[in-house]
């Protein structure tokens, strides 16, 4: 066998003793269940919908729970089951896609400046620490007011501003590798910045970057979420939690239903991904307990 | 004299694996420390020692516990009390000495504050009766001007003051008992010897119990009354500091006394093979079987017990021990002695170089300039041939490991050259330098646990320099891994294992096996050593060698060891403060006169005999500065001789055994006052 196809088979299994070692708690057994019930539901709810998400009818405004409309009815007459059902999709799609952007700039920026050093890393570094000044979510609607509310907006854009606390994350972890004797002797040895990067660098620091990438997971999805509540996110009427959540809100006192139903999916989903991100930390052996979140 | 201060019966502490096995890290250890008695707990890593010495305080880390036994502090189980009972007793009658006081002390609080926190804590006294107290404290552990130091943060002291500011917190509070964990292992030789003098002088004056726990046998020959050795948790040897260093009747002990070089024996020590096994892994039998010479069957099946020996005063857990009894361990015939050829063919010449850490201005960095009169490094001239092994010696701070990077184009040099090859100019710039020269020149370092990439398998770690300068791949460079593998003694066996599953000799193994992949002409070695444990370095120093005459390599070896570097050397180097003092074949450099330096050195040296103590001539202040002009030695120098060591720099002297030596003071002069004193 030769060492590319071992690398890969060891890879693999690495993947899965770490998928293991995260179902073997409680917790992360929980979190992980959480996370693949989201999932496959928003990928195959749109088979099983008992009901058309758009279909308005006056006569059923605001039904009550009952075994034919088991969320009840909204203020327009639409079944909140199938709505809250198919409320994830545009969540967990626009963020899965948008912290993997994150993700990669950030760690990408991260650990060029953790390399680098000297006058370029304190001129970006500057440069991320007034960003993250600026609160999110008024340049997210500046963004979103001027460009538009489509998914090609939203993607990058939330990338984008859910990154600037991974780069800080990337830099410090390259920077407690870039001091060892292993970098040193890579130098000494005559690699170039870009082999240092790929093959010392980046396996020292891959771990404690996709933790923090899942982490953020959780947080842009209420992020998205609050958008959408705002009304900057999804258009009606896609069915989406914040969406539905602010909808209804203002009728909470006497149909409940229709704002509890969508909370609970996105509580569940948010606390599912925590979960996960916890464990998985836990199964690659980094503590992030006694790490403050940036 | 005879009452006891702490026994310890049938300790046992372990840990339950995952599997829910009972492991023992610490087997059934007995022992008494007597009331006034020094003992040195020796032991390689992993053997046990500071978890006994935890145990002393009645601390058992976390994840251990207590299976059975119990420790009295006179009659106390100090395992076995609260925690608030605890507190009355630590500090107050057991105090520790950590190993790295640097890391101990809080950095921003005065080191009076801190004496005076652990006063508060531990005894009485009023306001003015502590600041009197932290004084003679201060007084007592020998800081210069114990009022000006009381007001100074830890980190405007040196290592050495650091770690007397510890003793001197340990001794607030009076101790019966005072446990030190390895505590001059960090430090220089020559503050190295005159803390262990300070302890010596403690121990005698306040009557203090201390328990000494050190690798390093040189220490303890120096401090102890009684030695004990530890092997794999259990105690193998416990007995009088001479007959355990002079008779060593346990093969263990024997064996690691043969494998630390020596000044007074040239030549390689001898090394043991095998390492210690891992908690968990003997079922039945001696411990140390696997690497003993004199094992047989028995051994294999019947665990031996510690059977004391009237007439040596000694316990011994071995069933051959009698045939250690008659030999001599200063058996000098084992010692290998070196003898390389070195032809008159030179491979790397430094001359003039200089090297400084000064911070460049803008301008200046704009048009290459450096500026700065006063380098870290200055005048290095030095050649070394083809085959040779040149040590390059001194305390920290001499600028050795600065050279050692200067010549492998990690830091660049201020004035000079480096030629290789004879007529090469090796570019100041990393960047700049040829592939060629770049896999000539490989480097070792000091710890393998950060030279190896703890994400790489040893098979990734030893294909990059192959895949980098000879571009082989698949079947061909695995091929070649397990060439260059079994060249360093390891086997096929250990391709797809990762550093953090190997021990500390397999680890730097991998580190020499990937230096040498690259077919290098000279190699560059950093402390190469220092991390590993005695028995462990005798077996790479001999590997070292060993691929050295078989590929005519050039090394260049750093060390403030000096008797490894005795061990392994052709031509020595002693350097001061970036500046060279002596330069000359290894046998010369060690033999008086010499520069006042260098006698500093050798006379500080631990040898594992407790009647050879070491000769403190200097002072063991620590300069951080190179002097202005002048000698860079002339802040320490014993022999200064006025005002021309200050002024001016002073001239090359061949000396009478060949070695040249910087000094003002004629070698005839200092021959006459080296052989008086």
């Amino acid at each position: 066998m030769t060492l590319e196809k071992e690398q890969k088979k060891n890879n693999l299994q690495k993947v899965y003793e770490v998928i293991k070692t995260m179902a073997s708690k409680p917790s992360g057994f929980i979190g992980l269940s959480i996370l693949l019930f989201h999932v496959i539901l928003a990928i195959t709810s749109p088979l099983y919908v008992p009901y058309d998400y758009k279909a308005i009818d006056p006569s059923l405004m605001l039904q009550a729970p009952s075994s034919e409309y088991w969320f009840g009815t909204d203020s327009l007459g639409r079944d909140v089951f199938t709505r809250t059902i198919l409320g994830g999709r545009t969540a967990l799609t626009v963020t899965f896609f948008g912290s993997l952007i994150a993700l990669l700039w950030g760690g990408a920026l991260g650990i060029f400046c953790g390399l680098v050093g000297g006058k370029i890393d304190d001129v970006v570094m500057r440069i991320i620490d007034a960003f993250l000044s600026i609160p999110w979510i008024l340049a997210m609607l500046l963004i979103v007011s001027l460009l538009g509310t489509t998914t090609l907006v939203l993607i990058p854009a939330l990338g984008f501003f859910y990154g600037k606390g991974i780069v800080r994350v990337a830099r410090a972890a390259t920077h407690d590798v870039i001091a060892k004797d292993f970098i040193v002797s890579a130098r000494a040895r005559g690699h170039s910045n870009l082999s240092i990067i790929w093959n010392e660098i980046l396996p020292n620091v891959r771990d404690a970057i996709m933790v923090e990438g899942a982490m953020r997971w959780s947080w842009m999805l209420l992020g998205f979420s609050s958008l959408s509540f705002l009304g900057f996110g999804v258009s009606p009427p896609t069915p989406d939690w914040g969406l539905m959540i602010s909808n209804a809100r203002g009728l909470m006192s006497f149909a409940y239903w229709a704002v509890l139903a969508p909370i609970f999916g996105l509580s569940s989903l948010i606390i599912g991904i925590n979960l996960t991100a916890d464990a998985f930390a836990k199964a690659l052996g980094i503590d992030r307990s006694t790490k403050a979140p940036v | 004299m005879d009452s006891a201060v702490q026994t310890i019966n049938n300790l046992t502490i372990g840990f339950t694996s995952q599997k829910g096995k009972q492991i023992s890290i610490l087997k059934n250890i007995s022992t008494t420390i007597k009331k006034g008695e020094t003992v040195g707990i020796v032991g390689e890593s992993g053997s046990g020692k500071s978890t006994l010495a935890l145990a002393m305080m009645g601390y058992v880390k976390h994840g251990l516990y207590t299976i059975s036994g119990e420790c009295l502090f006179h009659s106390n189980n100090l395992l076995e009390m609260k925690n608030k009972d605890l507190e009355n007793i630590r500090g107050r009658k057991i105090a520790m000495i950590p190993q790295n006081a640097g890391q101990s002390l809080t950095p921003n609080l005065k080191i009076g504050y801190q004496i005076d926190e652990a006063l508060k804590l531990h005894t009485d006294l009023k306001k003015e009766e502590r600041d009197k107290k932290i004084s003679e404290l201060l007084n007592k552990v020998r800081l210069p001007s114990p009022e000006i130091m009381a007001q100074r943060y830890p980190h405007e002291l040196s290592g050495g003051q650091q770690q007397r500011v510890a003793v001197a917190m340990a001794l607030a509070g009076n101790p019966e008992l005072l446990l030190l964990d390895e505590p001059t292992t960090g430090l220089d030789v020559t503050t190295q010897a005159h803390v262990l003098e300070l302890l010596n002088f403690i121990a005698k004056d306040t009557g203090t119990s201390m328990v000494y726990v050190s690798h390093d046998l040189g220490a303890i020959a120096q401090v102890s009354d009684r030695v004990i050795v530890m092997y794999s948790g259990e105690i193998v040897l416990d007995g009088p500091v001479r007959s355990i260093l002079k008779n060593p009747i346990h093969p263990y002990t024997f064996g690691l006394l043969k494998s630390i070089p020596k000044l007074t024996s040239p030549g390689l020590p001898d090394s043991m093979s095998g390492s210690q096994p891992q908690p968990g892994t003997i079922k039945t039998g001696c411990s140390f079987y696997e690497r003993c010479n004199l094992a047989e069957d028995n051994c294999k099946n019947n665990s031996p017990t510690l059977e004391y020996i009237d007439d040596l005063n000694t316990s011994v857990r071995c069933f051959k021990y009698k045939e250690l009894i008659n030999v001599k361990e200063t058996n000098l015939d084992t010692v290998k002695s070196i003898n390389n050829d070195v032809l008159q063919n030179e491979i790397l010449d430094i001359s003039k170089v200089s090297i400084s850490y000064a911070k460049q201005k803008f301008i200046d960095q704009l048009l290459n300039k450096i500026d700065d009169s006063n380098p870290t490094v200055k005048d290095i001239n030095i050649n070394i041939n083809k085959g040779e092994t040149l040590a390059l010696v001194g305390e920290s701070g001499s600028g050795k490991s600065t050279i050692l990077k200067s010549i492998a184009g990690l830091l660049k040099t201020k004035d000079g050259m480096i030629m290789f090859d004879k007529d090469k100019v090796l570019s100041n710039d990393l960047k700049m330098r040829d592939p060629g020269f770049l896999r000539a020149i490989q480097l070792i370092f000091q710890n393998p646990d950060e030279s190896l990439n703890p994400n790489h398998t040893v098979e990734e770690i030893v294909s990059q320099p192959l895949r980098l300068y000879f571009g082989l791949k698949g079947d061909e460079l695995k091929q070649k891994i397990i060439e260059v593998l079994e060249k360093v003694r390891l086997g096929e066996f250990y391709l797809t294992r990762y550093p953090r599953q190997l021990s500390g000799g397999e680890k730097q193994r991998v580190a020499v096996a990937r230096a040498f992949a690259a077919k290098p002409d000279i190699i560059l070695c950093d402390e190469v050593t220092s991390a590993l444990d005695v028995s462990v370095q005798a077996a790479v120093l001999n590997l070292l060698q060993e691929l050295k005459e078989d590929f005519g390599t050039t090394y260049i070896f750093v060390s403030h060891d000096l008797a490894v570097v005795r061990a392994i050397s052709d031509r020595v180097a002693v350097l001061y403060q970036g500046r060279l003092c002596e330069i000359g074949p290894s046998k010369n450099v060690y033999q008086l006169p010499s520069h006042p330096y260098t006698e500093v050195l050798l006379g500080a040296v631990l040898e594992p005999d407790p009647d050879v103590k070491p000769k403190l001539v200097a002072e063991d202040i620590v300069e951080e500065k190179p002097p202005e002009k002048g000698c860079s030695f002339q802040g320490r120098c014993p022999r200064i001789l006025g005002d021309i060591c200050k002024n001016e720099v002073p001239p090359w002297q061949i000396g009478e055994n060949g070695n040249s030596i910087r000094c003002h003071i004629k070698v005839e002069d200092l021959k006459k006052q080296q052989n008086i004193n």
